[in-house]
């Protein structure tokens, strides 16, 4: 009834009129505003400061440097961070001191006033950089950081991890063609259209209030608590609206400088960033390096994939163990080939650090692998969706890593759009461009980690829902009220969902890896259910019939199968917070319970998780022209098919379908952060920094869901938010080499890239 | 500080006044001045469209316009937009076709597609593309708002027969 339909979002009035409220639309009675003094330099020792001058200027109330951090070092998988440097930077635009002051202006005059002197160390800047023998070492002390999982760390190598099925040396000697060759990628910027930000508060007993444009509230409370060295009940998160994450708002950063500062100064300070500071110290998505072979029989059957993946992880580990080993799974792509190995590292570098982005890791690998597949298609001269159909997964098929995948729509998915691009009525040619058409299908997986629902009813029958995941714009308010109004048969406006808040919010690891719906959306219908079960109890005994002869009514009531006599919800509620029972509540907390790995194979394997989620599956067809004379790409039309498990709400899953195709397809065309040989970003701004406008997307991307419900979720949902973008960068290259025969290896697909493939096709 | 200058805004219809130096953007004097948070910063460099508002009826950036710069001329934010809490068709159009996700750029669009139909009730795909080739948006494509675009263009075409 609620579910499958979609209704306008719930905030979207506040949206459409101003009313919602961001992060720095908020200001507190004495709010300060914070400032910060960064990095000019790649890598360098710190020798000291010089704060006189900054403390002298009337109006700041709060400064910290690296000096005033006594704790261990914070982070992920491997805690090698700090929130602000200590004794050395390790890239240019690190945080090294923070100001507060009673103004903006205040702040930024004494953080030019803040002097700090350095040595320069010599830096590295690239993965061939990092991994040469002299290379300078950028974590001396690597060996004694905690890790949470085993590295495999050594010299400048973060981490490396392997993964390897069958006989893959005997399997290529098996193989009638064989392709090999190397893909590069470049690093992406999120570039959420808010800016990271926060607020924090304190009051006399010294509690931290933090408000944050983030990923999730928990998360950001147990970092504080970490660097400050408070317990968590002394800090408390809450979230504003969030205008874009994309995993960018990840994992905390800049929250424990305004805490910190909040705290010395005992006044709110604000701590928002520039649109330059959010490119120069926020994340980025990992530059990739990737070896990749494969072999096929002379029917196109793939017998062996050897698949080396080397990411710049920039100067932290952030979750750079975790986008590798998901990029090591992912890298076989959904097909069947029982031989199959993947073998990777991340490496440190004097740049910003790499982290979590919609895709996380699959992107890069997906580049590469699909790319492969048309290649090899080419070779074995059959057609490449049939060479992709004829090695697709199916249901009781495993994906690489073990996993047996239940729920598996990818070949309906190939057809769809084979069949959808079919009957669009042709574009008018165009003499002067080259047109071409490019597929690629992808997997990618939706759980991981824990979540939880609260649900309550209210004296009136209405109903009080409460989950800990914070939307990030792709509509997941709506969602969980959806699939919470739907179990009890009301409307969704007598359902309320409160904003997160870790005081009251139930805890949720964070609003990523596509698992909203299929993870929270679970908490939120088993705990619907079961308060559900307890009105039925109620109704029972008030109508003095038994549960199963009971039945929902539309619009809140419980009724008697076959007669007309119901009771409301609300006379229920009043029943239960007057007479007997006590007030009606109910909640379901669960960790991602699906199956997993073998535990010693994944520990072995280093593979950072011991089980992922369910998996889910996609596929685009991309129309491209191309303009041989200046190597410009136009994408024409696109045709996009992913599996939702159930759509929930049919138009937001378009519109995440819709907006990570474009995400891609700036990702495949147009955007590449850029540094310089002294390591300074110099895509700083909007102007270097090219995002798709209006004008380069095309009018028709056509989104189509499939419905395919999984057995593992009680309304059959799975998560679509990030495999939308992952298939867009490999289309599009398969279109561009359909269209010239042209093979473009590196990202982004340039004008410049694309002649030079032009010239030596 | 001392440099600020009482200057009076004539914003959605009333007069304002607000304090501002020679170098205040009008998206400071609105946000930090006034309270008027609608209009959003995201790139303070002119590039992204969400901090547009309508100076005499016209486009215009107000992270790139200087407040004492825009003198006696009406000033329309995203706030002056909707009249009594009723959504106008452009934020209605909006809501209904599920183009609005995380919102941020939202103010921008709506200004954008405000100043267009009030020039063109009936604009074709092309117009409305053009119209938007000043504002980003990174969570929808933009397929959605040119949809709600077109519709409210082809209600307004059905009117006029």
């Amino acid at each position: 009834m609620t579910i499958g339909v979609s209704p306008p979002r719930l905030e979207a009035g506040d949206k459409a009129t101003g009313r919602a409220r961001y992060i720095d639309d908020i200001r507190l009675p004495g709010m300060l505003h914070a400032a910060l003094v960064t990095s000019p330099h790649a890598h360098a020792k710190i020798l000291g400061y010089r704060l006189d001058a900054a403390r002298a200027i009337p109006g700041v109330k709060a400064i910290v440097t690296g000096e005033d951090l006594k704790g261990p070092r914070s982070g992920g998988i491997i805690k090698d961070e700090s929130m602000i440097a200590r004794q050395r930077v390790r890239y240019v635009g690190e945080i090294l001191a923070a100001v507060a002051a009673v103004d903006g202006e205040t702040a930024r005059r004494a953080a030019e006033a803040i002097e700090i002197t350095y040595e320069p160390l010599p830096s590295v800047l690239s993965i061939d950089a990092a991994l040469a023998s002299d290379a300078p070492l950028l974590h001396e002390e690597q060996a004694n950081y905690i890790k949470t999982v085993p590295s495999g760390g050594h010299d400048n190598v973060v981490f490396e991890s392997s993964v390897e099925e069958g006989d893959v040396e005997r399997a290529f000697r098996e193989c009638d063609v064989v392709v090999e060759g190397i893909w590069d990628t470049q690093a992406q910027h999120h570039l959420y259209l808010e800016t990271n930000g926060c607020v924090a508060d304190v009051n006399t007993a010294g509690r931290i209030t933090l408000f944050a444009t983030c990923q999730s509230v928990h998360h950001i409370q147990q970092r504080i608590a970490e660097e400050l060295g408070e317990p968590m009940a002394k800090i408390r998160v809450v979230a504003t609206r969030v205008g874009g994450g994309f995993g960018g708002k990840h994992a905390s950063n800049i929250h424990s400088i305004a805490a910190w500062l909040a705290r010395q100064a005992r006044r709110p300070v604000k701590l928002t960033l520039s649109r330059m500071q959010d490119f120069e110290i926020q994340r980025s998505r990992h530059p990739a390096r990737i070896w990749l072979k494969t072999g096929a029989r002379r029917d196109g059957t793939i017998l062996a994939r050897d698949a080396k993946i080397i990411l710049d992880g920039g100067a932290y580990t952030d979750e750079s163990p975790a986008v590798l080993a998901f990029a090591l799974l992912m890298v076989r792509g959904p097909y069947r080939i029982a031989n199959a190995r993947a073998r990777g590292q991340v490496v440190y570098t004097n740049k910003l650090r790499a982290g979590s982005f919609r895709g996380f890791g699959n992107p890069q690998a997906s580049f590469a692998a699909e790319s492969q597949l048309d290649e090899l298609a080419a070779k074995l001269d059959l057609d490449p969706v049939e060479l992709r159909l004829k090695n697709a997964m199916r249901p009781g098929d495993t994906a690489f890593g073990g996993e047996v995948v239940r729920s598996c729509v990818l070949t309906e998915c190939l057809t769809r759009v084979r069949e959808a691009q079919r009957r669009a009525a042709p574009l008018p040619p165009r003499p002067d461009r080259k047109r071409g058409l490019g597929y690629a299908v992808m997997s990618h997986v939706s759980g991981l980690m824990g979540t939880a629902a609260n649900v309550q009813l209210r004296t009136d029958g209405s109903i009080a829902l409460a989950t800990g995941c914070v939307d990030l714009g792709q509509g997941s308010d709506t969602v969980m009220v959806q699939i919470c109004a739907d179990a009890l048969a009301v409307p969704i406006e007598r359902v309320s969902y409160a904003p997160q808040d870790t005081d009251s919010s139930p805890y949720n690891w964070k609003t990523a890896g596509s698992r909203s719906t299929y993870m929270t959306g679970r908490a939120v219908a088993v705990a619907t259910v079961e308060m559900r079960d307890k009105m039925l109890e109620h109704a029972s005994e008030m109508l003095e019939c038994a549960v199963s002869d009971l039945e929902l009514r539309p619009g809140g009531a419980i009724g008697i199968k076959g007669v007309p006599k119901a009771i409301g919800f609300k006379e229920i509620a009043m029943r239960s917070l007057y007479q007997a029972g006590g007030p009606i509540a109910a909640s379901h907390g669960f960790v991602f319970d699906g199956p997993g790995f073998d535990p010693k194979r994944a520990s072995i394997h280093r593979l950072a998780f011991a089980n992922l989620g369910v998996y889910t599956f996609g596929a685009h067809c991309v129309e491209v022209d191309v303009d041989e004379a200046t190597g410009a790409v136009e994408v024409r039309r696109a045709w996009c098919a992913h599996d939702a498990g159930r759509a929930i709400n049919p138009v937001s899953c378009e519109g995440q379908i819709q907006g990570g195709f474009v995400q891609g397809m700036g990702y495949a065309l147009t955007e590449a952060m850029h540094w310089d040989d002294q390591g300074w970003l110099t895509s700083v701004t909007l102007a270097d920094y090219k995002i798709p406008g209006v004008l380069d997307t095309p009018p028709e991307i056509n989104a189509i869901v499939l419905e395919d419900p999984d057995p593992s979720h009680p309304v059959g949902a799975k998560g679509i938010g990030e495999p939308s973008l992952v298939g867009a960068a490999p289309a599009i290259a398969n279109a561009i080499c359909n269209a010239t025969g042209a093979r473009v290896r590196q990202l982004p697909m340039i004008p410049e890239r694309v002649l030079d493939a032009i010239e030596w096709r | 500080m001392s440099n600020k200058l009482a200057i009076e805004l004539n914003v959605n219809g009333e007069p304002h006044d607000v304090l501002a130096t020679a170098a205040t953007p009008l998206l400071d004097a609105l946000r930090t001045g006034l309270g008027l948070t609608g209009s959003k910063r995201g790139c303070n460099h002119g590039v992204c469209g969400a901090c547009t508002v309508l100076l005499d009826g016209k486009l215009a950036r107000s992270c790139l316009t200087l407040a004492v710069d825009v003198g006696e001329r009406p000033v329309t934010t995203i706030e002056g937009i909707s009249q009594n809490g009723t959504l106008s068709p452009v934020q209605r159009a909006l809501l209904d076709a599920g183009a609005i996700q995380c919102g941020f750029c939202t103010p921008g669009f709506v200004m954008a597609l405000t100043e267009l139909f009030a020039r063109e009730p009936a604009p074709d795909r092309e117009q409305i593309r053009a119209a938007l080739s000043g504002n980003l948006c990174r969570c929808s494509g933009y397929v959605k708002i040119i949809e709600a675009a077109e519709r409210l263009a082809a209600a307004h075409a059905g009117e006029h027969q």
